[in-house]
Formats: structure tokens, C-alpha cells, sequence
């Protein structure tokens, strides 16, 4: 058995567009998702996430390039001699069929017998918290009912590699908080290969062994959620995974992964890690995250300090977030609120002096691009 | 008065369907009823009706005579149960036949780019611009001895130098299927294409990701979600076909008379207005029975509604 449950070799994926053209939903991606792995695919609509789930489930054959599964290159394998099972985003349960006979729809085409399909489904809705459910129809199920049958439906096949396209889109948010533990939960308890699509970060985040972060039908970054968040390789990642300032500035020098950057606005060098492709003469972008800042009345470090004025704050319970003007940049500040107080005093007002502090190893030089 | 109006949902009600109530009780319900009377009577000499009580109408239909052969006092004339039979199973006949020449057509425009689509509906729809009687004529062009489909076979034996006698076929029972067929086609294309284009795409893919190939995929899937439209337009095509006679008179001419034919000669040549009536009644109570029985088993087209 290969490493890889997926593997995707420099697959490409063109479609015609209606003016005669052609457009690239998946340009140049090579991706290897190892076995018992959970991993996302994470970008806004129109990246190429949903085009390269669809080429491994097989409804779409890439143009360049080639799919693996199980080590076993696809071609033009069609979708029903694919050893990998969907959950769709609309969940595409059949409606004129009950609970039972939708999960049970799969093993049917296997040409499992009746007491084994019998047992087997059984097995499947449990696993979801479904059982008792078998002689319902799908109309009459809640919208998070149904999610749990088509992943029955999908589980039942026991595949080893499970595609999951936004199959929490259609949930309200305190559901979908409550849907994605279990999701976890299910995949570690199966211990197969979960190859996830997703548009939110925070769900990619809280889930996933590992992610892909995609844009234009590119893979920008993949990592774990620690590196993602902690390192990103871009400008694009650092802006697109939570919050972050960003300075823009050229390269002076480069040393053992720090870099020193000139920033025009401070008229002073800025120093920070230095991503892997950046080097000396570069234009670049600081990337500094708003929790990592650190404020105070007086400069904490000879270097990286930079006086501002608080132009706003906003109290919101674990944080106060604050905007710093700094020579014409606005930086966002969190400040975690350590200490309960009651004393107007213990918070930063509006108008008053403060000292930033960039702590370099939490200041990312990245590029641009 | 119009404040109660206003206020009163059963009134605002009465008044929304009183329109289509006096037109329904002044064309249907009151003609229905006379024609129940007249079916009741007798023809008089000069072709009048004389009001009497008889069920003597029926009894003709079901074919019990008493002026036999034979010279029995009562035997079975099956002149019309044998026009009932052929309408009953004529119309059964064209039903399958469109289904099985509507169904695949649909399933191509429902499938076809949406721009491709438009147009394919729009010539589903051109040929019934035209009037119903002018596209028979059409027909009997084609089929004549002389017509065009004889032409063209003679043109191509003279190529090849066969001998060539003209086919007959106009004036047969399947000259008349193939002009029921043609007219009603429309009718059960449209609903057929409206239940399978409402069908998702990423249910079959669904299906495919489970392991159905295309074939399992249409049966266990395309095809009882299209059932609907596979319904409404047996419905559609079922009791029009039962009742027209345009068709039958002009394709099959006095060889394949249908009840339709038997109705409209009773009233126009044989002038017995109570036999018309009562052939007209028995053909409503055929279709509503047997539209009762299918509807009882298939439902009215309307049970699955897309989620």
C-alpha cells in the first residue's frame, strides 16, 4: 500500500469558458495526502478546492497531470470505480428513497447481501447518531439530520479515502461548531483519510492534521494548522488565515533567518524571520499578528519599538482591540485583558502616547507576492 | 359591504372562483345533466327526442339485442363493445408508444447545454401553432397511395430497378396510431422534461460515487424521480386520445371507427341524439375509471417534490 491515500502530480484543470477561451481552475497543484490523514483545502470560492476534490471523486478529469489514489494512477476512471466515497454540499440525498434505502443504496451496487446491508447500515447510523431514523424520508428531516444520513451513506462503503466538500456550508453556526468535533471525532474513530473542503478557516483550524491553503487555482502554503497560522510562507496566507498588520518595506540585510527591513513610514529598520525566498534588495511585507504586538508606556527593546497614538478602542470582554496610528499606518493591537479592573485607568483611552513593541521572532518578513 | 369584504377570507374566496364557477355550471355541470336525460330517451321518426324513461340506450351499447340471427330472444351484437375495446386499447397503445418515443427526447433536452435547450423545447412546440385538423391533412399526405412516402420508396426501387407496388396505409388502424402519436407527443414531452430537469446534477453524481454505472443510475434513480412528468402526461395524452375522432376520421376513414367517431355519427348523420348521449356517458365513465385506477396507483404526478 502506498504512503499517499491521494496524491496529485502537477494536475492541471482548464475549462472553457463561453467567449472561446479558457480558464484554469487548477493550475500546476501537487498535493500528497497521507493515509488517516485530515486534510483541508482552504480558500475563498474560486480557488480550485471544490475542482481538485471533484477530480479525485472523478466527476472531473484533470487536462494536465494525474490523480493518484492508493499509489493507483486514476486516468479516466469513472467515479463508480473509484475507491473513495463523497458527502456533497447539498448533501444529495435521493428523496424518493427512506433513510435506509439511501445508505443502503451504495452497498446495493456492491451486490452485498440482504442481512449484510441490513447490518451494515445499522452499523453506518449509529455511527452518525442516526439509528431509528431508517424509515424516514429525507423531506422530513432537519437540514442537520440529513448532513449525518449522506454521511452515513457515504461511511457505510467503509472507503479509505472520504471527500467532504463544504458539508457544513448549510448549518447554523452553533450546529456546525457542535458537527465539526464530531466530524473529527468520527475520522479518528475510523481511522481513515478525511480530504476536506472548506471556505472557513477557523472550521480548516480547529479540524485538520493538515491544510492546504489555495487561491486562484494554486496551493499557496501547506502545513499544519500551527504552521499556517504561525508561519505563513506569503503575504497572501498571513492576510487570508486570521488577522495581521502588514509594512511594506525593501531588504537590508539578511543574517542566519533574520532579516533587517527598511520601512519608508518609521524611517527605521524593521527585523523580523525571513521567509524562505526572500533575500537582500527585496521589496518585501512585514506581517506582525495584532495579539503579538506588545504595548507599553516606555520602549521595552532598543530595536523595533516605534511610538503611536491610540486612534480607537474597542472593549470586547477577553480583549480590548485596539487602532494605533503609527506615522500614518494604523496597527491593530489586541491587548489580552489579564487583570479585572474597574479603574478607567488600567485601559488605553483614545489620544494617548503608546510604545509598540515588534518582538522579532514574532515578526514575519514575507514576500509580496 | 366591501369592508366585510376586506375582512371576511371565505367571501374574498367565493368571489375569486365565481367566474369559472358560472362558466363551469353553465358549460359542464348543466349540459352534463342534459345529456344524462337525453340518454335516457327516445329518437322519434324526424330525429327528435322524445323524453321518456329507458335504459334501452345502454343496453344497445352493451351490445344485448333482441332482434337476433337466430331467432333467439336475446343474444350478445358485439358491433359496439368492439368499438369500446378498439378506443380502449388504441388509446393504450398511443400512451406507451409516446411515453417510449417522449421519454428519451426529454431526457436529451433536459441534458442539453441550457442555451442548446431553449431551442430544442421551441421546435417541441412549433408543430402545435399550426391547427390540429391541418397537421392531419399533413398526414394524409404523407400516406396516401399516392403520397409522398410512396413516391419516395417508388423513386428509390425505380433506381435500383425493383418492381414497386405502393404501400397502403392510409386508411389502416396503424395510420391512425401514428397520427395520435404525432399530436399528442408534445404533451408528455413537456411535463417529462419539466420532473427531469428538475432532478440535481449532484444526484447523479451521488449515485455514481456509490458505485452505480449509468444504467443502475437511471433506473434506481433518473427514473423514479421522473415518474411525475411520466404521470401528468399519460393523463395528458390518455383521455384526449380516448375521446378525439378527428383523427380516426380522417386517417382511418370508415375503417377504424372509435367511440369519438360513433358519438359524432349519432349526433350529425344517424341524427339519435339519445344514443349519442349515452355513448358519450359510457366514455366518460370509462376514462374516469380508468384515470381513477391510475391515479390510485401512480398518484397525480405531484407526490415528490424536489428538495
Amino acid at each position: 500500500m502506498s504512503e499517499f491515500a491521494v496524491e496529485l502530480r502537477d494536475v492541471v484543470k482548464r475549462f472553457p469558458t463561453p467567449e472561446g477561451g479558457e480558464v484554469f481552475a487548477v493550475n500546476h497543484v501537487t498535493m500528497q495526502i497521507k493515509n488517516g490523514e485530515f486534510f483541508s483545502m482552504l480558500g475563498s470560492s474560486g480557488c480550485g478546492k471544490t475542482t481538485s476534490l471533484r477530480m479525485v471523486a472523478g466527476f472531473e478529469w484533470p487536462t494536465e497531470g494525474e490523480v493518484y489514489i492508493e499509489g493507483v494512477p486514476q486516468g479516466h476512471t469513472p467515479p463508480f470505480k473509484r475507491p473513495v466515497n463523497t458527502v456533497f454540499q447539498n448533501y444529495a440525498l435521493f428523496q424518493h428513497m427512506t433513510v435506509y434505502q439511501n445508505v443502503a443504496f451504495g452497498l446495493e451496487m456492491e451486490g452485498a447481501g440482504k442481512q449484510e446491508i441490513a447490518r451494515r447500515v445499522g452499523h453506518a447510523l449509529e455511527m452518525v447518531q442516526m439509528t431509528g431514523m431508517e424509515r424516514r424520508y429525507p423531506r422530513q428531516m432537519s437540514g442537520g439530520q440529513q448532513q449525518r444520513i449522506a454521511l452515513a451513506r457515504a461511511i457505510v462503503k467503509t472507503p479509505n479515502v472520504l471527500l467532504l466538500d463544504e458539508p457544513l456550508g448549510a448549518l447554523d453556526l452553533k450546529l456546525r461548531k457542535e458537527m465539526q468535533l464530531e466530524l473529527k471525532a468520527l475520522q479518528q474513530k475510523l481511522g481513515i483519510t478525511f480530504v476536506y473542503v472548506t471556505h472557513d478557516q477557523e472550521e480548516a483550524l480547529t479540524m485538520s492534521d493538515r491544510i492546504a491553503v489555495m487561491s486562484q487555482g494554486k496551493v499557496m502554503q501547506m502545513g499544519t494548522p500551527v504552521e499556517i497560522y504561525e508561519r505563513p510562507n506569503c503575504k497572501f496566507v498571513a492576510d487570508f488565515i486570521g488577522t495581521s498588520n502588514f509594512m511594506e518595506g525593501r531588504v537590508k540585510s539578511l543574517e542566519s533567518g533574520r532579516a533587517s527591513v527598511f520601512v519608508p513610514p518609521l524611517n527605521a529598520e524593521v527585523t523580523g524571520f525571513a521567509a524562505e525566498n526572500v533575500s537582500v534588495g527585496d521589496e518585501v511585507a512585514i506581517s506582525i499578528r495584532p495579539e503579538k504586538i506588545r504595548l507599553a508606556d516606555k520602549p521595552a527593546l532598543t530595536q523595533n519599538c516605534f511610538e503611536g497614538t491610540v486612534v480607537n478602542t474597542s472593549y470586547i470582554g477577553s480583549d480590548t482591540r485596539l487602532h494605533v496610528d503609527l506615522n500614518g499606518m494604523t496597527m491593530k493591537v489586541w491587548e489580552q485583558n489579564k487583570i479585572s479592573s474597574l479603574d478607567p485607568a488600567a485601559y488605553y483611552t483614545v489620544g494617548q502616547k503608546v510604545w509598540l513593541t515588534l518582538f522579532p521572532e514574532n515578526t514575519l518578513v514575507l514576500p509580496k507576492e | 359591504m366591501l369592508k366585510r369584504l376586506r375582512e371576511n377570507k371565505s367571501s374574498q374566496g367565493t368571489l375569486l372562483i365565481s367566474p369559472t364557477l358560472v362558466f363551469m355550471v353553465g358549460l359542464l355541470i348543466i349540459p352534463l345533466i342534459l345529456t344524462l336525460i337525453i340518454s335516457f330517451g327516445k329518437r322519434s321518426p324526424d330525429g327528435n327526442v322524445i323524453y321518456t324513461f329507458g335504459l334501452h340506450n345502454y343496453i344497445r351499447i352493451l351490445g344485448i339485442s333482441t332482434d337476433c340471427p337466430g331467432g333467439q330472444a336475446v343474444c350478445f351484437d358485439p358491433l359496439y363493445a368492439n368499438i369500446l375495446w378498439r378506443s380502449l386499447s388504441l388509446a393504450f397503445n398511443s400512451t406507451v408508444l409516446v411515453i417510449s418515443l417522449a421519454y428519451p427526447l426529454a431526457y436529451f433536452i433536459a441534458r442539453a447545454h441550457p442555451i442548446k435547450r431553449n431551442t430544442f423545447l421551441f421546435m417541441v412546440l412549433v408543430p402545435l401553432w399550426t391547427n390540429f385538423v391541418i397537421r392531419v391533412y399533413a398526414w394524409m399526405m404523407l400516406l396516401r397511395t399516392q403520397g409522398v412516402i410512396n413516391s419516395v420508396l417508388g423513386w428509390l426501387a425505380g433506381l435500383v430497378g425493383l418492381p414497386f407496388t405502393p404501400l397502403e396505409m392510409l386508411y389502416t388502424p396503424g395510420a391512425v396510431l401514428v397520427g395520435m402519436v404525432y399530436e399528442f407527443l408534445p404533451f408528455m414531452i413537456l411535463p417529462i422534461f419539466t420532473s427531469l430537469e428538475k432532478i440535481d446534477n449532484s444526484l447523479y453524481e451521488a449515485a455514481a460515487d456509490l458505485g452505480a454505472n449509468p444504467i443502475r443510475t437511471f433506473f434506481r434513480v433518473t427514473l423514479p424521480l421522473s415518474m411525475p412528468g411520466v404521470v401528468a402526461g399519460t393523463i395528458l395524452v390518455f383521455i384526449p386520445v380516448m375521446g378525439t375522432f378527428i383523427v380516426s376520421d380522417l386517417l382511418g376513414g370508415k375503417q377504424v371507427i372509435l367511440i369519438g367517431n360513433l358519438i359524432q355519427r349519432q349526433f350529425l348523420d344517424a341524427r339519435d341524439p339519445t344514443f349519442g348521449s349515452a355513448a358519450s356517458l359510457i366514455l366518460m365513465a370509462m376514462t374516469l375509471i380508468v384515470t381513477f385506477f391510475y391515479t390510485r396507483k401512480f398518484g397525480f404526478g405531484e407526490e415528490i417534490v424536489a428538495a
